[in-house]
């Protein structure tokens, strides 16, 4: 596991984008083979979203021969609604991009059959060649996608009940009513994630810091379902000061004592 | 209205769009002769732009209505009553050039005679790379005050104390009518009002004597009437005034040329019907004095002196000509805005300046500055 720690979240953003570029560049990506990218939503990933358009705008970053896999959307939300992951992904990636359509993969949170919806789902990914690079973000709870405290580590892509927390959590995204709030979401399972050749979860703030000393200062457990990376032989969280704070000072040492290392991974 | 699945689809980037009253930075879609939603685009059919048009920062508009304009290009739509066909054709094409992509051929107060004449000639119709669209005639007259007369011939003016049947005796039909300026002062004038309206013409208040606070929100039945529309020349008249248009008189303004036959002529002397006229200094006088004879302003110059000379954004200015008319004459589902799947007529132009640089009808390009 690799921590990577920088000074703050614009620095930990634009860090993880040039991480993605170069992974993308290293590929070299073609007609014949795509880079597979999972990607998540939300306030975290926002930033590297932002720099990555910023490296396509000055023609240094495409994504014609990159196929994406979102992790999660609601489920019974009008995909037009401004609090759909569809429209998160639109609004702060696609229409900024060159990606084909044909090859930005969301689930459909209105399909009529959310089983056969996930395992369409989970059938593309493999069809795809797996995924390349998975990027995630979690919760305060330590939950990676909707596997909110309790999920299965090796479960894979279902529909899922949410928490009350994240319901009452998310009410403010739909005008403080609760009963707007939708209660159920398809998301990818972590051991979906895990299956990734690559995992990059980025942790940021200080709201963070707890779930952040679960995910690599305890041990594995279904209650902080992040921590199941430890597990996986290729994973980077990338994180800001703010999000160290509950981390052992030995720990954060140890791995600023790695940053040079660490540095190189995103040099081209 | 389902969106038409086919046709060339276009991506016009790096450019300011006129979206929900604001200028906002987006790029634009159009496939075939509508204007396209590219999220809905990208996620239901999984499709892409077959063209990308770089912008350059430019601003998109809709294209312009005019919906009072009694000629140009030395054409008189009141006069020209034997080819009245190849003059609205004439000005339809040259209006391409000012942003215009739909207008209301006006007619100002004839007499039956001509009317019979001219209006059996005229055809509604979409615009095209042979002009703008045509969406009906305005009828100025005759059934105005004769205290505000103005240009118009006073023997002409009349009132309508039969009712209604007086409105056909004097057009001989309303077929192709799609604004009716008349005075509500006049007798009779509630009941034919109330008559116009059922048939969908969009009565305006003009060349009258009464109170516009009356009509708007007083006795029940006028609040269809609408306000005077603002011509360009009586703004570029009013000395200074104009920046006092206070915001409640904006909203819902609506900005019309109301131009002559001396439009687009150029400077120079010019014969128009009976009459010698010159235009010069970006007037149109009779020849030889220095009255004037009627508006030659175009409407991109009338956006631009809103603009520049009032407390009208630019929001402000580029609506009163788009979004204003069409909600005047009801058609704000197919023109007048830039909303998903209406008509893809709209103007490229300078952000800064909103002078026009190219017009587009039915997605296609019709007009682009360096052009004649």
């Amino acid at each position: 596991m690799r921590l990577v720690i920088l000074d703050d979240y614009d620095k930990a953003s634009d860090w993880a984008a040039r991480y993605v570029k170069k992974r993308i560049h290293e590929f070299k990506p073609g007609p014949d083979k795509y880079f597979t990218l999972g990607l998540p939503t939300g306030s975290t990933p926002l930033g590297m979203y932002q720099k990555l358009i910023e490296f396509h705008k000055s023609g240094d970053l495409s994504f014609k021969y990159v196929k994406t896999f979102n992790m999660d959307e609601y489920v019974n939300l009008d995909r037009k609604h401004p609090e759909s992951y569809h429209s998160f992904m639109w609004n702060n990636f696609f229409k900024h991009i060159d990606i084909d359509p044909e090859n930005a993969h969301l689930l459909d949170g209105n399909a009529p059959d959310p089983v056969i919806e996930c395992d369409a789902f989970e059938a593309k990914i493999t069809e795809a060649g797996g995924i390349e690079l998975f990027i995630g973000g979690i919760g305060p709870d330590g939950h990676i996608a909707f596997n909110e405290p309790g999920s299965s580590l090796a479960s894979r892509t279902r529909i899922k009940s949410l928490a009350l927390d994240t319901i009452q959590a998310n009410a403010r995204f739909f005008g403080g009513d609760i009963t707007k709030v939708p209660h159920q979401a398809l998301t990818v399972g972590v051991a979906t994630v895990m299956d990734a050749r690559e995992v990059m979860i980025i942790i940021t703030g200080v709201h963070k810091s707890l779930a952040l000393h679960k995910a690599i200062e305890e041990g594995i457990n279904h209650m902080w379902t992040v921590s199941a990376f430890q597990q996986h032989p290729r994973t980077i969280f990338v994180c800001d000061e703010d999000a160290t704070m509950e981390l052992k000072v030995r720990t954060v040492k140890y791995f600023k004592g790695l940053m040079n290392v660490h540095n190189k991974l995103i040099q081209e | 209205m389902p969106a038409a699945k086919e046709g060339r689809i276009t991506q016009f980037r790096n450019c300011l769009i006129l979206w929900d009253h604001h200028l906002i930075r987006e790029d634009f879609w159009i496939r075939g002769g509508k204007i396209i939603d590219p999220e809905k685009l990208f996620y239901e059919e999984q499709k892409a732009a077959d063209v990308v048009v770089e912008c350059h920062g430019a601003t998109i508009a809709p294209g312009f209505i005019d919906v009072q304009i009694n000629g140009a290009f030395g054409v008189d739509f009141s006069v020209e009553t034997d080819d009245i066909r190849a003059g609205v054709a004439k000005v339809a094409k040259g209006l391409l050039s000012h942003g215009v992509t739909s207008f209301c051929p006006t007619i100002v107060t004839s007499l039956p005679d001509s009317y019979r004449k001219i209006l059996p000639q005229i055809e509604r119709r979409n615009g095209s790379s042979k002009g703008a669209g045509v969406l009906g005639v305005h009828l100025e007259g005759p059934f105005i005050s004769p205290r505000e007369k103005g240009a118009h011939t006073p023997e002409y003016i009349t009132g309508f104390d039969h009712g209604f049947a007086d409105l056909l005796t004097m057009y001989g039909s309303l077929d192709m009518v799609s604004i009716l300026t008349l005075a509500p002062e006049l007798d009779n004038a509630l009941d034919i009002v109330q008559t116009l309206v059922s048939k969908g013409i969009t009565v305006s208040v003009g060349h009258s004597m009464a109170n516009l606070s009356e009509g708007e929100g007083g006795s029940e039945g006028w609040s269809d009437v609408h306000h005077p529309l603002v011509q360009c020349h009586a703004a570029i008249s009013s000395p200074g005034p104009t920046s006092g248009w206070t915001s409640h008189q904006r909203p819902g303004l609506v900005l019309v040329t109301d131009a002559i036959a001396a439009m687009g002529l150029g400077y120079g002397v010019h014969r128009l019907g009976h009459q010698t006229i010159e235009v010069r200094d970006n007037k149109a006088v009779i020849a030889g004095t220095d009255n004037l004879c009627g508006s030659i302003a175009t409407m991109n110059q009338c956006i631009q002196f809103l603009y520049e000379n009032t407390e009208c954004d630019k929001v402000e200015s580029l609506e009163a000509a788009t979004l204003h008319p069409a909600e005047l004459l009801n058609i704000t589902d197919r023109k007048g805005t830039l909303d998903y799947d209406t008509d893809a007529d709209f103007v490229i132009l300078d952000s800064n300046s909103l002078s026009l640089l190219k017009t587009y009808i039915d997605g296609e390009l019709v007009w682009t500055s360096g052009e004649t």
